[in-house]
């Protein structure tokens, strides 16, 4: 133990001489402790900040933007909606239930926080594959502990995404995305201010769990393997109660709707310390907190472990002191525990005359001073770095090995079959009802919600919810893959009749000290910037998640991109994805790529099964993709709306390109398909704002579809009882058979009945 | 008006549902604490779904030591109609006001789709106005839902028509397929399946308004929304 502490505590040499400047003096033990989870990557975005700037932030009817617990947008009809997306990749890797339950957790309380009850949960999810009797194991911790957790504390799961790939062997990305609505004029702001009001905290005792969450375990990456260093991290992972939680929803929205709160903040990453310097930093004002009246869970903790415990459950409420015991009773009612821990102070003089507002750490709430910083510099004063980037070396090998160009196509059914897979196994373990507000659920190209909820006024609107990523494409083009990406979950909103209203992002990235990854991100930070420019969407919040690696290894780039959507009149669901015998097959969308390769292999999960990491991403060409899919939310919206339609199933085309769509269709609907394709390629090959509609009207959807500019095309008819797509003739029982067990079977669990 | 007391414990979590939907049914509905000890402002009670006390121990375990539990015993001996919804039937069970108990889905993972029910009674105030034979699609959501009793309570369940609803295609391992039962006066009826969850096709079924409509006494109506 010869490592200076504030190594230890995970500071460099250079922030703590930061430290010391701030403060005129060494910091104590407490302090330095403070200043190690506050700057902390996870809590400060040091790394990724400068970069961050550069998304566009606004829009009239965004309420609330990033830097907040939560984004959000005014949905109109005098409802607002939160949304929220974070990681809890570290955690999960180490303690699979525990992990991603909490995940489920934190992210619950960033939007009840801003007043909105949570109506819902998608959870993307990535794994090794799953020969690997490890990523087994991870698979049924997560799914079991968002199960565990999200059906208990009475929230729905409507979606997310399971994705395989080996760059997730070693470090599992489990994030998790939230989305809540309130009244319009309930919205509340995480802020301290009024000298003299009282810091309540109310839920969980505080005890050693998740000591170093943000720290040890968040900002650091894996050894990789077995090793021990590794499963040395399991107590830095919370302990999530369902039950506790859903107590503290109800008591804290019914504090809010009773109006006894200033101002309301969650406990998460970093603790009582982050809470109480965040919302003190953003009312300008000081705080005091007495250590001693923290409600403890288990005796002899030292100061910093009660300051610094990410114990789960735990909120932070600014009352005035005569609402107070109007507010202890309410939380008696639900029993929910609160105590008084601290009161807000007036900003003082500093050394420069300039007003700050000191965090004040007492034993006893007029005791001793254990410790003493400006608020601020916990909260927002952390360094930020301009880490060195680079474009990786050996880039421009890989660009160039494309598989469009040489890769065998022959048995290209036995490639179709291998990539089709239910993700039923998962989701039938997520209560995806609750409210009913669940039009279209988890599975499907995106999920669609009325607008609806306990406490909100009587809406028609529905909201979509999709997330998306392509960390293959990610990978050869980060700026280009995240762009796509973005164009994606357009496409899937519009699958469900719904209009783009904002985007929040979780961005999973390996070691930001590798300059290689540092590229990676800013160039996907700037892809969707452009994208995002482009197509007019606001960015409202985000998560950066870094130093996903293990044994020296980094992740792919996995930006997932979270995008809310709106539909005017939700009164009937959006077409399946169904078809009828005799339906035409309609290809909506650009059908030929660039010259030279119409028919794009690169990055696609036909290429990443055969092994083909290489080649040139598929243009970004944003004004055709708006159209096509705009074209596509128009018709659907139509069908919400109540409106007769000729549409009788639509799917857009994602992983696995034309040939997983149409599989997919067939096994939804029963009825075999027979489709003509240009080239074999066209099978597999993927590419942006494509789909595949079913009709017994195509000429009329072609016409409405050359009025409208986008190109359609009849590329084939539904009936039989087998899948044909070109060169690829399936049985259509073997198809569904097959994508009905291939997960199942992969993990070793009995199918679906 | 009708007036219905929907049961709430803390970590109920499918009280809003429940009210939403009677009170679509044209119902007056009020959010019962669990530590109330009158209730005979009440004409029905339902119990929703939910996890509560946490499901601590096992599901209704602890809710059946809540104030509000002797009054549910009087409510329902003086035959007032009394409905558990999956938690709510957990806890009926617990309480000795069914016969039989809820364990663990044979699968041992939680379950949440759609299911098509079979009406194996009309004697309850749940079936009331359906027919024997019917199928509904109604979803379940639960952990614990295989319904289970020894031989002699199955041979008296069947003997007084007490089996309500079957799953025609059993998800849980659910003893005799049941997934609904009644007390011997047909008044106190728990089922897994969620019929507050089917009352409109829009979110994939409107089935459940036969079931609730019954429960309510009302004439089935001729509009499904």
């Amino acid at each position: 133990m010869s490592e200076p502490l504030h190594q230890a505590l995970g500071l460099t040499d250079g922030e703590y001489e930061d430290i010391r400047t701030v403060l005129g003096r060494d910091p104590n033990h407490l302090e330095l402790a403070c200043y190690g989870v506050m700057w902390s990557e996870h809590c400060s975005y040091k790394s990724s900040r400068i970069h961050l700037r550069r998304l566009p932030t606004t829009a009239p009817h965004v309420l609330v933007g990033p830097g907040e617990n939560a984004g959000v947008i005014d949905a109109g009809d005098g409802i607002a909606v939160a949304i929220r997306i974070e990681s809890h990749n570290h955690p999960s890797a180490i303690e699979p239930y525990q992990g991603a339950a909490t995940g489920v957790g934190g992210i619950l309380r960033d939007v009840f926080t801003m007043g909105a009850r949570p109506l819902a949960v998608m959870d993307p999810l990535f794994f090794g594959p799953l020969d690997e009797a490890r990523q087994r194991w991870l698979v049924e911790g997560v799914v079991a502990g968002i199960s565990g957790y999200g059906n208990s504390v009475g929230v729905p799961t409507i979606g997310g995404e399971l994705t395989f790939d080996p760059t997730y062997a070693g470090n599992p990305l489990v994030n998790v995305l939230c989305v809540g609505a309130l009244p319009r004029e309930r919205l509340i702001l995480g802020r301290a201010s009024g000298p003299g009001n009282l810091a309540v905290l109310l839920g969980s005792t505080t005890g050693r769990d998740g000591i170093g969450g943000v720290s040890v375990l968040a900002s650091a990456g894996f050894a990789g393997g077995e090793a021990p260093v590794d499963e040395a991290k399991r107590p830095s992972v919370q302990v999530g109660d369902p039950y506790e939680e859903k107590r503290l929803i109800e008591a804290c929205l019914a504090l809010l709707d009773a109006g006894l709160v200033v101002g309301i903040q969650d406990l998460g990453g970093a603790g009582l310390i982050c809470a109480t310097s965040e919302t003190a930093a953003r009312g300008g004002v000081g705080m005091d907190v007495d250590v001693a009246a923290v409600p403890r869970r288990e005796e002899g903790m030292a100061d910093y472990e009660v300051m610094t415990s990410e114990s789960q459950e735990r909120m932070l409420a600014i009352v005035t002191p005569e609402n107070w015991p109007a507010v202890a009773e309410l939380c008696a009612r639900w029993e929910v525990r609160a105590s008084v821990v601290g009161r807000v102070t007036p900003a003082e003089p500093g050394p420069d005359g300039e007003p700050v507002g000191y965090l004040r750490v007492r034993d006893g709430i007029d005791g001793p001073v254990l410790a003493q910083m400006p608020a601020v510099s916990l909260a927002e004063d952390a360094p930020l770095y301009d880490r060195p980037r680079r474009r990786p070396a050996d880039l421009d090998d890989r660009l160039a090995d494309d598989p469009t160009d040489d890769e065998p196509l022959d048995d290209l059914a036995h490639d179709l079959l291998d990539m089709l897979y239910d993700p039923a196994w998962v989701y039938r373990q997520y209560d995806s009802q609750l409210f009913l507000n669940t039009v279209v659920g988890p599975g499907r190209d995106a999920a669609l919600l009325r607008l609806a909820g306990p406490g909100l006024p009587t809406s028609s609107r529905g909201m979509a919810l999709t997330t998306d990523s392509n960390p293959r494409w990610c990978a050869l083009d980060p700026r280009a893959g995240t762009a796509l990406t973005v164009i994606e979950g357009v496409a899937n909103l519009a699958c469900v009749g719904a209009t783009p209203a904002a985007v929040v992002n979780c961005l999973n990235f390996g070691n930001p000290e590798h300059p290689e990854v540092m590229w990676q991100l800013s160039e996907a930070i700037d892809g969707m910037a452009e994208a995002c420019r482009a197509l007019g969407l606001p960015v409202i919040g985000g998560n950066v998640s870094l130093y996903n690696e293990s044994g020296g290894r980094d992740i792919d780039p996995t930006p997932v991109i979270g995008l809310l959507g709106l539909v005017d009149h939700l009164v009937a669901p959006p077409p399946a994805w169904a078809w009828r015998d005799g339906d035409a097959v309609l290809l909506v969308g650009r059908r030929r790529g660039e010259e030279g390769r119409p028919f794009p292999l690169a990055g696609g999960l036909f290429a990443a099964r055969r092994g083909r990491r290489g080649g040139q991403v598929p243009p970004v060409d944003y004004e055709t993709a708006a159209r096509t899919s705009a074209f596509v939310a128009d018709l659907v919206a139509g069908v919400c709306a109540g409106g007769a339609s000729a549409l009788h199933g639509v799917h857009d085309l994602a992983a696995g390109g034309l040939g997983v769509a149409l599989c997919e269709m067939a096994h939804a609907a029963g009825h075999g398909v027979r489709v003509d394709v240009l080239d074999p390629r066209e099978v597999v090959a993927e590419m942006p704002a494509r789909f595949v509609v079913a009709t017994d009207d195509p000429q009329g959807l072609l016409a409405a579809a050359r009025a409208a500019g986008v190109e359609a095309i009849e590329i084939g008819i539904v009936g039989g009882d087998r899948v044909v797509v070109g060169p690829v003739d399936l049985p259509l029982e073997e198809v569904v058979t097959r994508r009905r067990h291939s997960l199942a079977d992969a993990l070793g669990m009995p199918a679906l009945h | 008006m009708t007036r219905v007391g929907v049961v709430v414990f803390p970590g109920s979590n499918c009280e809003y549902d429940a009210q939403a939907a009677l009170r679509e049914l044209g119902a007056d509905v009020d959010l019962v604490w669990h530590t109330a000890t009158d209730l005979s402002a009440y004409d029905h009670l339902v119990l929703p779904g939910g996890f509560a006390h946490g499901d601590y121990l096992r599901p209704g375990a602890i809710a059946r030591f809540s104030p509000v539990m002797s009054a549910i015993a009087d409510f329902a001996a003086g035959g007032g109609p009394v409905l558990g919804i999956c938690n709510g039937f957990q806890v009926l069970t617990e309480a000795g006001l069914l016969p039989g108990a809820l364990q663990k889905n044979r699968g041992l993972t939680f379950i949440s789709e759609p299911t098509t029910l079979v009406v194996a009674s009309t004697r309850s105030v749940l079936t009331r106005r359906a027919r024997v034979g019917q199928e509904l699609v109604v979803p379940i959501n639960h952990f614990s839902g295989a319904y289970t009793c020894d031989d002699d309570t199955l041979q008296r369940l069947l003997e007084g028509d007490q089996v309500v609803l079957r799953y025609r295609e059993n998800p849980n391992g659910s003893r005799d397929d049941i997934a609904g039962v009644s007390n011997e006066g047909g008044n106190v009826v728990g089922l897994m399946p969620h019929p507050e969850r089917a009352m409109s096709t829009l979110v994939g079924s409107a089935d459940g308004r036969v079931l609730l409509e019954g429960f309510l006494g009302l004439e089935i109506s001729a509009a499904r929304g």
